[in-house]
């Protein structure tokens, strides 16, 4: 009998693994047809990636586009890179790693049915890497390796380094570095062309645009990746209030949003929806940034500024914002999870990471007295939205409160959040935040580069400088960690120019029928959604 | 009632017992005006003595009692930062009064001396500045304030600065009306033959006959005043976390947590609905005593 019932366990164990791994299977098979209704939280300000670089744009409009080399759709955790219009996997260097040769994919057409050639994707790459003075590109200090830029032939496109640079490839397959068409390109005005225009050789192409309202591509019959687009379309539906949002997928208006919720959304749609809401989260390749502006006193005095990060719980804050706001993990400058991120015990060496917070405000409390700052009081500049500025915002003043600072909070319109960063310059904290794309650290960390256009803290610091160019030329990772370790120690630390708040948590629920995205460590990662199909 | 015997018997009326006597009448022929005044005080005592009948600090995060309901410790429960939201809602009362009382008195002074001055001269002056005066009422108060905050910034000041343009012009325009219709009477011209001043004039024989209208406006300002800042904050333009604020308290939080923590929602709008209710109720009831022709009817 004992026999017989483990006999009839295995034959049902054995049955329903097999019968699981068929429903797997089948649920796997993708299904052509249908459109995905998205809603996204931003304007596009404009259709051109190369000068942008908000989601805003991205969003609706990388379904429009190739890239030469992306990250692998299927895993977009892993930072590996395949090819999208070359051919092949991505290219070794040669040349003693200077040399990068890549066979670009024929038959492929453009939109309006203009052939694509290595030509096209030179003139792309030569308007991010090396544009016209004027013409803005937002990348181009990403490419400062780079020496030159060739076609030889059609098919081929050269990329030769001026030093062997491990930043190289990451950098080229940033989302935002789209192809366009030469013929675009070489336009009157061509380079301004694409702001107001798309045309790409994408899944999708586009359909329609109404200002504020929606985005619509159609699927591309042509797309050189073979079987797909799944989906016969898209509508990108611009909805900036957060609420609306959620609405919109709980009735099921719109089945996802890329960029990500807060964690009250993520439990008020599977508690109302269950198994009809799938929720995928993952570590955001994306930090907010405490950044003093040392041209203003009293900020000026690295003692104040070290005792404002001093005073920030960060390892108890962490525990109780992330049930609020999108912010969780407290680390360094380094994306957390990655080889060159600071450990645990690293991180306790640093100004405003010690695990004994009332040592740490102590020491705060005499800086700021031996400052003459006892009664410090200041603005907060910071932007007006609320996930998680708003929110971390709140909680940085609260946790200078406990140091007798006392602060208050100016939130205004992104543009003018900009404004004041870029442009007048007087403002005397800022939130700022550290938004990448691929996991790469060593160009990552060029925010909080002094000669970094997009440090704002106005800080000048040579030996910070000459760390960088090390990092950036070392090819051994031990010693670019050892580097990456004194960089940190010197921003976060020894001059405070920059105090890392928290790192952000993307979470993304969505309606269960979605399938094939993947959630990528940055809401810019994954998005030309040529492999989403709709299990409806 | 306090009262004197004078030598021939007859019994004088002090003031005191005068002032007492007038709210015991306004009370009598006026309840829902008194119940309004009574709200106004108690809102006017919590805001001067929060920092006495608070226990909690309205600012001070608290992580370990986030999203509590009502309770003892909590009567009206915590938000998402754990905050108590009566301690908040009393200093919200605060904020909202000083921006409240600022605002109206600020733009009903400027507006009443503005409109009786446009009166007393009239002619081309009171046709300019009468014109003006139509740009500014062609907007609606709220866009108007959101286009001064826009040039401005947020902050307390730079609310109540926003709030109080709107209210110059519409106070001008009811008072100027009134003004016509006094400047006629012959003691004006009386004033006139004397040789006194126009200022003189304006500010001591005419101001003081428009004081009606211009009570009735200060009261409703008051209250519009309270629910603009609370619109202002509500949209993000007016005073920012963590300052406690009834319209800001609307925002965030309390979208977020609708559903699951009502309370950070409800108490701070039922604050901005008893604030504005009773301003208006103590307006109209001092309309009622105030305006001669209503008080002939009575």
């Amino acid at each position: 009998m004992k026999k017989f019932l483990t006999t009839v366990a295995a034959i049902g164990a054995g049955a329903a693994i097999g019968l699981g791994a068929m429903g797997a299977s089948l649920a796997a098979t993708p299904k052509s047809g249908g459109v995905l209704d998205f809603v996204v939280p931003s304007n596009p300000p404009s259709y051109d990636a190369h000068q942008e670089t908000t989601f805003g744009v991205i969003h609706p409009l990388a379904p429009m586009y190739s890239l030469l080399i992306r990250v692998d759709p299927n895993d977009p955790q892993s930072s590996a890179f395949v090819c999208d219009l070359c051919v092949g996997g991505v290219p070794s260097a040669t040349d003693g790693g200077k040399t990068y040769t890549f066979k670009i994919r024929t038959g492929v057409k453009f939109h309006d049915g203009t052939p694509l050639t290595s030509a096209d994707v030179k003139a792309s790459l030569d308007k991010i890497v090396s544009p016209p003075k004027g013409v803005p590109s937002s990348r181009k200090a990403t490419f400062v390796m780079v020496d030159s830029i060739s076609a030889p032939n059609a098919e081929t496109l050269v990329i030769k380094l001026k030093f062997p640079s491990g930043a190289f490839i990451p950098a080229l397959g940033a989302p935002f570095n789209w192809i366009y068409s030469k013929k675009d390109l070489d336009r009157q005005n061509g380079y301004s062309w694409h702001k107001t225009h798309v045309n790409g050789s994408g899944p999708f192409i586009f359909k329609s645009h109404v200002a504020g309202s929606h985005i619509e591509g159609t699927k591309n019959p042509n797309y050189h990746h073979k079987g797909m687009p799944y989906l016969d379309g898209f509508k990108a539906i611009i909805a900036p209030k957060m609420n609306l949002r959620v609405q919109a997928i709980r009735a099921d208006h719109a089945a996802i949003e890329f960029r990500g919720f807060p964690p009250k959304h993520r439990d008020d749609l599977v508690k109302a929806l269950g198994d009809k809401i799938t929720v995928q989260e993952s570590d955001w390749n994306c930090g907010n940034l405490v950044v003093f502006n040392t041209k203003m006193k009293p900020f000026d005095d690295k003692r104040v500024r070290r005792a404002l990060t001093l005073a920030i719980d960060r390892w108890n804050g962490s525990k109780y914002l992330q049930k609020i706001a999108i912010v969780k993990t407290p680390a360094g400058i380094v994306f957390p999870t990655h080889p060159l991120a600071a450990t645990k015990a690293e991180l306790e060496q640093l100004a405003g990471m010690w695990p004994d917070i009332k040592k740490s405000r102590a020491e705060a409390r005499r800086l700021l007295k031996e400052a003459g700052q006892e009664n410090l009081t200041f603005d907060l500049h910071n932007r007006a939205v609320d996930q998680p500025y708003k929110h971390v915002g709140t909680w940085l003043i609260d946790q200078w409160s406990k140091i007798g600072v006392k602060v208050t909070q100016k939130a205004v319109p992104t543009a003018e959040w900009y404004s004041k960063f870029r442009k007048t310059k007087d403002y005397q904290v800022g939130l700022d935040a550290n938004c990448q794309s691929v996991v790469n650290p060593v160009a990552d960390v060029a925010k909080v580069l002094c000669s970094s256009t997009n440090n704002y803290s106005q800080c000048e610091n040579p030996k910070l400088e000459d760390l960088f160019e090390k990092m950036n030329k070392e090819s051994d990772q031990a010693k670019v960690r050892t580097m990456m370790r004194e960089y940190e120690r010197i921003v976060l630390d020894e001059e405070a120019y920059i105090g890392h708040a928290l790192w952000w948590y993307k979470i993304n629920p969505h309606r269960s029928y979605v399938k094939g995205w993947k959630i990528a460590p940055s809401h810019y990662l994954n998005q030309q959604l040529d492999n989403v199909w709709l299990d409806k | 009632m306090v009262t004197t015997t004078v030598d021939d018997g007859s019994i004088e009326v002090t003031s005191s017992g005068r002032i007492k006597k007038f709210l015991i009448d306004f009370y009598r022929g006026h309840p829902l005006g008194a119940i309004g005044a009574g709200i106004v005080v108690v809102m006017l005592l919590a805001a001067i003595f929060a920092d006495f009948i608070t226990v909690y600090d309205p600012e001070q995060i608290d992580f370990e009692s986030m999203l509590v309901p009502p309770n003892w410790a909590h009567p009206l429960g915590t938000d998402n930062y754990g905050r108590d939201i009566l301690t908040r809602v009393i200093y919200g009362a605060r904020t909202a009064l000083t921006v409240g009382f600022v605002s109206a008195f600020v733009g009903s002074f400027i507006g009443l001396v503005l409109g009786v001055a446009s009166a007393y001269f009239g002619g081309r002056f009171d046709l300019i500045f009468q014109r003006v005066m139509d740009v500014f009422l062609a907007f609606p108060l709220i866009i108007l304030a959101l286009a001064v905050v826009a040039v401005l910034g947020t902050g307390t000041e730079n609310v109540i600065v926003a709030i109080t343009i709107p209210f110059i012009p519409q106070c001008a325009r009811v008072v100027r009306s009134s003004a016509l219709a006094i400047r006629e009477i012959p003691y004006v011209d009386a004033a006139r033959a004397c040789g006194f001043s126009d200022s003189r004039i304006i500010l001591r024989h005419m101001v003081p006959n428009v004081m009606a209208p211009f009570l009735i406006m200060l009261t409703a300002f008051v209250g519009q005043a309270i629910l603009l800042e609370a619109s202002l904050s509500y949209l993000g333009l007016g005073v920012q976390e963590p300052v406690p604020a009834w319209g800001l308290m609307l925002q965030g939080g309390a979208e977020e947590y609708a559903e699951s923590a009502p309370w950070i929602a409800i108490f701070p709008g039922l604050a901005i609905t008893l604030g504005v209710f009773a301003f208006n109720l103590f307006g109209d009831a001092l309309r009622d005593v105030l305006d001669p022709k209503l008080r002939s009817q009575q």
